[in-house]
């Protein structure tokens, strides 16, 4: 017998532990039937990205780098440096949010971190294909959008240390609900 | 004079204004004693032998299939530009009676299509902060102690068009149908979070799919731990391609976004993921130019779905209001109805079981004497809250919130029968 089922047999024997306490004192079951998964499972498919930037993978990108990756991938659906349409705009309508108009909600204006653009389009961009873009090329696409929203300027170097340091300007624009609002 | 008297008089039970009926109008309680409607009589030749009487049916089929007489019973969908599956598909409820949604009728809100899962490829990973990352099969979670839940799933984008200045001209269908109520069978996932031991740190799981879009968001680890599912069954049968086949996330009363479908992932962390998601959509801008974030149980709220728009009125005379009322905060515990936009209110008869997060079914008899109306619900749930106008929920949240509507809807009933949506 293996090192590795020995381990997952001992586990199992302890989870399970024969019935568990739940809420108001009915016992349940704990099957343990589940694998333990190793480190390298997880980091196959831990691909989320927090604001601590944790787990950011290496490489790195600039907006010019990044432009060439946005005509080629992006530019079909979110137009000319980010105008949008015929899908989302991606840059300005910094000046909406607090007035009457209709609010213009992009990068720029509204996200409220840069991590959260590494990790969707990493995951889901481009809608044709997503997934298919390298590290390289998602650091250089977020580049290029947080430089046509004014936050970054055209040298500068986005990368797992970069990244997270990035105050987008409405971090501060949101506030938990709380019911009755 | 003999024809005037001879017409039954309603007035006595009258119980709210234009010609809002007393509960024991309707066949489930009953009308004892009361003066009934003279019947009509039958048109000749109403009563055929038709061909189906005396001609052998159609042979059996492996799975079952409406009417073709139902055919305008189906879902209405639009996907953005570019796109075939990325949009949302909406449940046509006015043509819907009950409280439970067939599954071929279930809303369907995808962000990249509808991905055709091998179940025997499918993984279940949790991870993070636990002290055993665990994978599971759906054929392991087969094996689970299992337990079933009646429960809506409501887009927090549902009603968005109210928000607008004027009424959108569309029914119920195309204004509030991103509704559906379904009988979840699953696994707990305080079960499987146990069995892979909660750090103590860990106050959050992120969720997600395995679709193209990899949706993904984040919810307060004291939900996953109090009724949530790993739904496997959508009533009684295998979840539906669209609604998350083999898995999905089941967070009662939540907004439907958070109930990740085609669920590959939990992973347990301190603070939320901030997920596209959870920041850039599903967000309510208010006027000051804040957003309010995480708003996660959708509020009480209540929509007549007969008459509505699209079930015009034919004559003058006896008809039932009926509806669907729900609160992501637990039970409905009233349904008011009027006829008058509101200047007068009866109250409803609910359907039971009347269930926490799940859809109830409302009805109210009403009398139509062919003059204009104007037919609103609202609905009070089991923590006091009631559904609020539109003026005083516009008031509050401005216009431009998108997500979370759930002010009272009006339909307005013309001098000719026909219903059509409106503010009052």
């Amino acid at each position: 017998m293996s090192m590795r089922s020995l381990v997952a047999i001992t586990l199992a024997i302890l989870a399970f532990g024969g019935l568990a306490m739940a809420a108001g004192g009915t016992r349940v079951a704990h099957p343990a039937l589940g694998r333990t998964a190793t480190t390298e499972d997880v980091a196959a498919w831990d691909v989320s990205i927090g604001p601590d930037g944790k787990g950011l993978p290496p490489g790195r990108g600039t907006a010019e780098t990044g432009e060439a990756v946005y005509l080629a991938k992006c530019v079909g659906c979110h137009g000319e440096k980010g105008a949008g349409k015929p899908n989302d705009r991606l840059a300005g309508g910094r000046e909406t949010l607090a007035s009457d108009q209709p609010a213009v909600k992009t990068v720029g204006s509204y996200w409220p971190y840069a991590t959260t653009i590494f990790d969707y389009v990493r995951r889901a961009m481009p809608i044709n294909e997503p997934k298919s873009l390298t590290h390289d090329e998602v650091y250089a696409v977020v580049a290029y959008l947080l430089k046509i929203n004014g936050i970054i300027s055209d040298g500068e170097i986005i990368d797992a240390q970069s990244l997270p340091r990035i105050k987008m300007p409405n971090r501060e624009g949101f506030v938990p609900f709380a019911r009755g609002q | 004079m003999g024809r005037q008297t001879r017409k039954p008089s309603l007035d006595t039970h009258l119980v709210a204004g234009n010609g809002l009926l007393d509960r024991r109008h309707l066949l489930a309680v009953g009308l004892a004693g009361a003066s009934a409607a003279l019947p009509l009589l039958a048109k000749a030749g109403e009563l055929n032998i038709e061909p189906w009487m005396t001609t052998p049916g159609a042979p059996f089929e492996g799975y079952g299939r409406p009417s073709r007489f139902e055919a305008k019973v189906v879902r209405t969908f639009v996907s953005a530009p570019n796109t075939g599956g990325t949009g949302s598909a909406r449940t046509p409820l006015h043509r819907l009676n009950g409280a439970i949604t067939p599954n071929g009728l279930h809303y369907e809100r995808s962000h990249n299509g509808v991905p055709d899962i091998d179940p025997d490829a499918h993984r279940l990973l949790i991870h993070g902060l636990v002290e055993r990352p665990l994978v599971f099969s759906p054929e392991t979670l087969s094996r689970y102690p299992m337990e079933s839940q009646i429960a809506f799933v409501e887009c927090g984008g549902n009603s968005g068009a109210l928000y607008q200045k004027e009424p959108a001209d569309l029914d119920a269908q195309g204004l509030h149908g991103l509704l559906s109520c379904a009988e979840w069978t699953g696994v707990r996932l305080s079960i499987l979070l146990d069995e892979a031991g909660i750090d103590p740190k860990a106050k959050w799981i992120l969720a997600e799919g395995a679709d193209a879009s990899g949706m993904s968001r984040s919810a307060p680890l004291a939900k996953a731990m109090e009724d949530s599912l790993i739904a496997l069954y959508q009533n009684g049968e295998r979840l539906r391609p669209s609604n998350g086949y083999p898995m999905r996330l089941l967070l009662p009363g939540y907004e439907g976004n958070m109930q990740v479908k085609w669920l590959r992932r939990i992973k347990l962390t301190e603070e939320p993921t901030m997920t596209r998601d959870e920041t850039s959509k599903y967000t309510l801008l208010t006027p000051d130019g804040k957003a309010l974030q995480f708003v996660f149980p959708v509020e009480a709220k209540s929509v007549i779905t007969r008459p509505s728009p699209g079930l015009d009125l034919k004559e003058t005379g006896f008809y039932e209001i009926s509806g669907l009322a729900w609160s992501g905060y637990g039970k409905v515990s009233k349904v008011e109805v009027s006829a008058d936009g509101g200047q007068s209110w009866g109250e409803a008869v609910l359907q039971e079981p009347v269930l926490p997060m799940a859809l109830t079914r409302f009805r109210m008899a009403w009398q139509w004497s062919g003059g204009p109306a104007i037919l609103q619900s609202r609905v009070t749930d089991e923590t006091g809250y009631r559904q609020p106008t539109r003026d005083a929920l516009i008031t509050r949240r401005g216009s431009r919130a998108i997500y979370h509507f759930n002010a009272i809807a009006s339909w307005g009933v013309s001098g000719d029968g026909k219903v059509s949506h409106v503010y009052a």
